[in-house]
C-alpha cells in the first residue's frame, strides 16, 4: 500500500478510475453501442436496431468474417509448425551461430506490416513464383508477420519446461523422436496453445499487409471494415468490429482454457 | 505451403542438430528475405542500379513530410504511453481498487484486439457529431461542435498513445508484482509521503521495464498503420501511408520501394535498440517480441 491516508487514496481512485474508463472503457461501449444504433445524432443512440447485425451475417460482410477465421488458422497453424520446429532446432544450439539464427528468426517482427506487403507483391508479382491475385499471398503475409511471435512463445516456453523429465525419458533409454513426441511435445503443450492463440488474434486483426495484397475474393474483416468505414457506413463497420472482438477473444479464452487444461494435466 | 510439407520431428542426433534448423530457415527465406531483398533491388531502378531514385525521393517534400510526422507522432505517442502506462500501472499494484486485477486483465486482452478498433470507437466519441461534441453542444447551447482534433495528428497521438500503453503496463506490472512491498512500507514510516517513495524507489526500480516498453512502443508507434489509415486526415501522412499510397493507389512501385528501404531500416534500428535495451538491463521482454 502506498497511500495511507484514506481520503488521499480516495483522491487516487477517482483521478485513476474514471482515467481508466474514459480511455478503455468508453471506445469498447460506444463501438458496442453503434452496432445496435439506427441513429446516432443526439447524446446517445435513437432507434435501436438489429439491422446491422442481419446484414453482417447476410450479405458479403460474412464472407470477409469466413475468410478472417479461415485465414487465421491456416496461418497460426503454419506459423506454429514452423515457429516450434525453429525453436527446438535451435534448442540445443550454443555459440554465436544460435545467435545470429535467433535473430533472423525475430526479424519479421521487426519489420513494418505494410513493407512486408509491399515485399510480397514485388516478389510474388513475377516468376518463379506467380502468386498475386491468389489467396496464397495473403496466407503467406500473415503466416510471415506472425511466425517471429509463435517462434518467440515456444522459445520462452522451452526455456521454461523441467528439464530432468526429458532426461529421465533418455536415461530410460527413449529414442529422440518418441522423447519429443511423448515428453517435450506434452509439456511444451500450454506454451503451443499460448503461441496459436496470439497468432490467432494478429491474424485477425491484421490490416497492413493485407491491405496491399489481398485479391477481390478474399476480403479479410479488418479490410471489410475500413471499406465500409470509409464510405461512411460507420454502424455496419462498428457491428463487424465487435464481432471480430468477440470472436477473437472467444478464441482466446476457449484456448486459454484448454491450456489451463494441459497445464493441470 | 512449402513447410506443411514437412513433416518429420526435429532434433535427432546431437551431431546433425545444426541441420534441423534448414527447412523453417528455408521457408523463411523463401517467403520473406527474398521479397524483402527485392524491394531493396527495386529501389535501385528497374534497369541499371543507380541512386537517382534514392536522391529524388529521399529530397522530395512528401517523403520529408512523412518523415517528420512519423518521427514526431512515434515520440509524442511513446512518451503519453509511458506517462499513462505508469501511472496506470502504479495504481493498479500500489493503490489496489476494487476490480483492479480486472482491469489488469482488460489491459491484456487489449494486446490482442487490431489498433484501428480504437479509432473507430473515436470516431463516435470526439468526432465532430460524437458523444463529446454533442454533449458540449448541449450543455453550452452551442451551433458548432467544439472540439476538433481528431482529424490532425492529434487524433493519431490520442489513438496510439490508447493502444500502445498496455505493452507498457505489462513489463511494469510483472515488475511490481515482484517488488518487496516492505521497502515502501520502511520508506513511508521513516516519514516519505508517496510522490518521495515513487521518485526514489519505485521509478528507480522500474526503470527497465520502462526502457523496455517505452523502446517497443517506439518501434510498434513507427510502423502504425492502421490507425492513420482510419483516422484518414489528408495532412497526417506517415512513412507506412505514404508506402501504401504511392503503391496501391499511384502504382509508383520503385518510390514506394525506396521509402519501404527507409522505413524498414529505421524500424531495424529502433529494433535493435530495443534488443540492447533489454540486453543492458536484463528486463523482462514487453511482451510480444
Amino acid at each position: 500500500m502506498l497511500v495511507w491516508s484514506k481520503p488521499w487514496r480516495l483522491a487516487a481512485w477517482a483521478l485513476t478510475v474514471p482515467l481508466f474508463l474514459v480511455v478503455y472503457g468508453l471506445p469498447v461501449g460506444v463501438i458496442v453501442l453503434a452496432g445496435f444504433s439506427g441513429q446516432w445524432n443526439d447524446i446517445l443512440p435513437s432507434n435501436m436496431t438489429l439491422v446491422h447485425y442481419s446484414r453482417a451475417f447476410h450479405t458479403d460482410s460474412y464472407d470477409a468474417l469466413k475468410a478472417s477465421l479461415l485465414t487465421g488458422v491456416l496461418a497460426s497453424a503454419a506459423a506454429l509448425l514452423c515457429g516450434t520446429w525453429a525453436a527446438l532446432a535451435l534448442r540445443g544450439m550454443r555459440g554465436p551461430s544460435k545467435r545470429v539464427l535467433d535473430l533472423l528468426f525475430f526479424i519479421p517482427s521487426a519489420v513494418p506490416s505494410v513493407s512486408v506487403g509491399l515485399a510480397l507483391l514485388v516478389a510474388f508479382s513475377k516468376p518463379p513464383f506467380l502468386l498475386n491475385g491468389t489467396t496464397w499471398i495473403v496466407l503467406i503475409a500473415h503466416f510471415i508477420l506472425i511466425s517471429a511471435f509463435t517462434y518467440g512463445n515456444v522459445t520462452a516456453g522451452l526455456a521454461r519446461i523441467p528439464a530432468d523429465c526429458e532426461q529421465v525419458a533418455e536415461s530410460l533409454g527413449a529414442r529422440p523422436f518418441y522423447r519429443l513426441r511423448r515428453v517435450t511435445l506434452p509439456l511444451l503443450l500450454p506454451y503451443l496453445v499460448g503461441a496459436f492463440s496470439l497468432s490467432f488474434a494478429l491474424s485477425m486483426g491484421e490490416l497492413g499487409a493485407t491491405v496491399m495484397v489481398y485479391p477481390p475474393g478474399w476480403v479479410t474483416l479488418p479490410v471489410k471494415i475500413f471499406a465500409l468505414s470509409d464510405r461512411g457506413a460507420i454502424f455496419d463497420a462498428a457491428t463487424l468490429a465487435t464481432i471480430l472482438g468477440v470472436a477473437t477473444m472467444v478464441v482466446l479464452l476457449g484456448l486459454s482454457r484448454l491450456s489451463t487444461k494441459a497445464m493441470v494435466r | 505451403m512449402a513447410d506443411t510439407a514437412l513433416t518429420a520431428a526435429p532434433a535427432q542426433r546431437p551431431n546433425i542438430d545444426g541441420l534441423w534448423v534448414v527447412p523453417p530457415l528455408l521457408v523463411l527465406a523463401v517467403l520473406f528475405f527474398y521479397p524483402l531483398g527485392l524491394i531493396v533491388r527495386a529501389s535501385f531502378g528497374e534497369d541499371a542500379p543507380s541512386l537517382a531514385t534514392f536522391e529524388q525521393v529521399l529530397t522530395s517534400s512528401r517523403f520529408l513530410d512523412g518523415l517528420y510526422h512519423t518521427v514526431v507522432i512515434a515520440v509524442s505517442a511513446t512518451a503519453g504511453c509511458i506517462v499513462l502506462g505508469f501511472v496506470l500501472s502504479l495504481v493498479i499494484a500500489f493503490v489496489p481498487f476494487p476490480g483492479a486485477k480486472l482491469a489488469g486483465r482488460l489491459i491484456d486482452t487489449v494486446i490482442a484486439l487490431p489498433t484501428f478498433l480504437v479509432t473507430l470507437a473515436f470516431t463516435f466519441i470526439y468526432g465532430s457529431a460524437g458523444l463529446l461534441n454533442e454533449t458540449l453542444m448541449h450543455v453550452f447551447s452551442l451551433d458548432l461542435p467544439p472540439i476538433d482534433f481528431l482529424y490532425s495528428q492529434w487524433g493519431v497521438i490520442l489513438a496510439e498513445t490508447t493502444v500502445y500503453t498496455p505493452f507498457v503496463m505489462r513489463p511494469l506490472l510483472a515488475t511490481f508484482a515482484t517488488f518487496d512491498q516492505a521497502q515502501i512500507e520502511v520508506a513511508s514510516s521513516l516519514g516519505a509521503r508517496p510522490l518521495r517513495i515513487i521518485r526514489q524507489i519505485l521509478l528507480p526500480a522500474s526503470l527497465p521495464a520502462l526502457v523496455a516498453g517505452g523502446s517497443l512502443c517506439l518501434l510498434l508507434t513507427v510502423n502504425e498503420f492502421g490507425i492513420v489509415l482510419f483516422i484518414g486526415a489528408k495532412d497526417v501522412i506517415t512513412l507506412p501511408l505514404l508506402i501504401y499510397s504511392k503503391a496501391i493507389q499511384e502504382f509508383d512501385y520503385t518510390t514506394a520501394c525506396v521509402i519501404a528501404v527507409v522505413n524498414v531500416a529505421l524500424s531495424l534500428g529502433l529494433y535493435s535498440l530495443y534488443r540492447l535495451a533489454i540486453a543492458h538491463f536484463g528486463g523482462r521482454r514487453a511482451g510480444l517480441v
